[in-house]
């Protein structure tokens, strides 16, 4: 804020040395403009390894098989694939419900102390880091029923993908017009009615914005699988059995010393962000085409 | 669309369908309270053994008979990585986000923004593995080994066998991971300063960096400190991708003295030595006491965030943080 004062020392200042601020000008635009570039090496990087070593690996027995012996080529990531599919329908059965509940109570009843206290929060939940989520899963699900299990993991990634959904059907629901739910008021509708046929219809995109990054998120979520699911190598065989996930084995690959096991685990990488990334990107696309602008939300891959 | 029928129901549906959206609503605030409350109890065994050499000590032996636990090195690890990264990651994020929001020309606002903040979609077991394979050897070779060979004598900090396993590549890691944070945030931020202070500022004849810098950081001074708090936060509890490139060193040899030696974080010592916790022993109470000061730790950044963040954005409409 520039007071009166200030505005005369500025007005000297500017005066003179006007050559000199105008190079400093140009040598921070182009600092600036660095800081743009020095970011996108490592994002282009990433992209380009990813995709080089990762082609390679892929084969259709690569992505059907179990994985083969370990140190060995051969075998591939359908365990893994089947749990991260099955580990976000899964959690999305809990998350999506309540997420969604959760913002309709914050948007339509949430203008007082609760809803604030929610709102705060939701946000910090969002923002935690999601190893504790982990062990507070192993916690509450694998120690009660002794056995690491597909169940456990489901409630620790429904509990990453709550905050995320909560806040995005809040910020929908408050697109759409008043105007709308007072002609659901003038004709007599019901409260509940309304909402749930009038305003939730309206924000669908909204509310499949969240759902695709939430899922976007806990797809990419490592660190609350090693405390919840723990790995394997067979395909589903229960609820409470261990299972795989993509980045889980991606980071079991990695920890390996041999080449095959590295190739591998390009080639699980390279699934794992062409799911993350067609997401993130079919959201930006869903919600344009409706909107017209982008939905103020962030993306985030998994920890 | 079909038509809605009009139905005369008793309210009480209205009601029901208020409470149930309250208690949805209120399962965050349980959650939190249980995690708070399960992790006290899990733990609680390691602080009635150790007290507070829990917090204090160094040494960490998990062996039967020869248990001993002090995590000291390891907050101390989570407090020099994410201080590091935030030092590397900071500048360069208000960097990004003045250029995004002052400079860009309109037509590349958009996309460059969706670029920067694709670097937050890729999940962090791929910044791993991209830097244990990739990042890793071009850091060793092009920077540590020449500050290694240049101060390594002289200076403490730049001591040590270069390897790229250690502090120095885990701190950039987290510190690109970071950045969109910090930048998506910052720029929300910038954005929603007045028109009226750039515009006074132009009237006096400021360039762009002076608008920026009387006009803008002023107005938004707070709301920067909280993006870049938010920023810590993430650092603090990153798992995945510090875990594979810390280097894994326990006890007092995890001590962050050299930026190039292992160091081990909290995040990272829970997921490394969470196979070999046997259950009910001493030792997963040791990792849950770890990730219970991790918890405390990131609990009371993300409220000091969000409490500066908000203050600024409130009249903003439309910003989201989460």
């Amino acid at each position: 804020m520039i007071t009166v004062e200030q505005r005369a020392e500025f007005r000297k200042h500017f005066r003179y040395n006007v050559s000199r601020r105008l190079v400093t000008d140009k040598i921070i635009k182009g600092v600036v403009f660095g800081c743009v570039v020095i970011t996108i090496i490592p994002l282009g990087s990433i992209l380009l390894e990813v995709f080089r070593n990762g082609a390679s690996a892929l084969s259709i027995e690569f992505l059907t098989q179990v994985p083969g012996a370990v140190g060995e080529a051969g075998g591939g990531i359908g365990p893994a694939i089947q749990g991260t599919l099955l580990l976000v329908g899964m959690s999305s059965l809990i998350g999506v419900p309540i997420g969604v509940l959760g913002g309709i109570f914050l948007s339509e009843f949430g203008n007082n102390r609760l809803g604030k206290t929610i709102r705060f929060f939701n946000d910090v939940l969002a923002e935690f880091p999601t190893i504790v989520i982990g062990l507070f899963a192993f916690i509450m699900i694998v120690l009660v029923f002794g056995t690491f299990s597909i169940l456990a993991g489901m409630f620790a990634l429904s509990i990453i993908m709550l905050p995320i959904i909560t806040r995005t059907t809040e910020e929908a629901l408050k697109l759409v017009p008043i105007s709308y739910r007072e002609a659901g008021y003038a004709l007599g509708i019901k409260r509940w009615t309304i909402i749930m046929r009038i305003i939730l219809s309206s924000a669908k995109s909204g509310l499949v914005t969240g759902i695709m990054l939430s899922v976007a998120r806990i797809g990419g979520e490592t660190a609350p699988l090693i405390f919840t699911i723990l790995g394997s190598s067979q395909f589903f065989s229960g609820f409470d059995q261990p299972m795989d996930a993509l980045p889980l084995r991606i980071w079991r690959l990695s920890l390996l010393p041999y080449d095959t096991a590295a190739a591998q685990g390009w080639g699980a990488a390279l699934v794992l962000i062409l799911i993350v990334l067609a997401l993130n990107i079919g959201v930006r696309y869903v919600f344009l085409r409706k909107h017209g602008r982008s939905l103020h939300v962030r993306i985030t891959g998994g920890g | 669309m079909k038509p809605i029928v009009l139905k005369r129901g008793s309210p009480i549906f209205d009601k029901v369908f208020k409470i149930g959206a309250a208690v949805a609503a209120t399962y965050v605030l349980a959650i939190i309270v249980l995690i708070v409350f399960q992790l006290s109890t899990g733990s609680y065994p390691i602080w009635t053994k150790e007290g507070i050499y829990f917090l204090t000590g160094s040494d960490w032996n998990s062996e039967q008979d020869r248990e001993i636990y002090g995590a000291a090195p390891y907050v101390m690890g989570t407090f020099v990585t994410a201080g590091l990264a935030m030092v590397i990651g900071v500048p360069i994020s208000i960097g990004i986000a003045m250029f995004l929001a002052e400079l860009a020309p309109s037509f590349l606002r958009s996309p460059l923004s969706f670029i920067i903040e694709l670097l937050a979609a890729v999940p962090s077991v791929i910044y791993g593995l991209w830097g244990l394979f990739v990042f890793r050897l071009y850091l060793k070779d092009w920077i540590e080994t020449p500050l290694n060979n240049a101060f390594g004598n002289n200076v403490w900090f730049f001591s040590g066998t270069p390897f790229g396993l250690d502090i120095f590549t885990a701190s950039i890691v987290l510190a690109i991971m970071i950045i969109p944070t910090i930048s998506s945030i910052s720029r929300e931020i910038m954005l929603a300063v007045p028109n009226s202070q750039r515009e006074a500022a132009y009237m006096l004849g400021a360039t762009k960096f002076e608008v920026f810098k009387l006009a803008v950081i002023p107005y938004s001074k707070s709301g920067l400190i909280g993006a870049s708090i938010l920023g810590l936060g993430r650092a603090v509890g990153e798992t995945m991708a510090v875990t594979m490139l810390i280097g894994n060193a326990t006890g007092p040899n995890a001590f962050p003295v050299s930026l190039f030696q292992p160091g081990q974080t909290m995040s990272s010592i829970i997921a490394n030595e969470f196979s070999e916790a046997t259950q009910g022993g001493l030792h997963i109470a040791a990792l849950i006491g770890v990730g219970l000061i991790l918890f405390i730790v990131a609990i009371v950044i993300n409220i000091a965030a969000h409490l500066l963040v908000a203050r600024v954005i409130k009249s903003h409409e439309g910003a989201v943080l989460a």
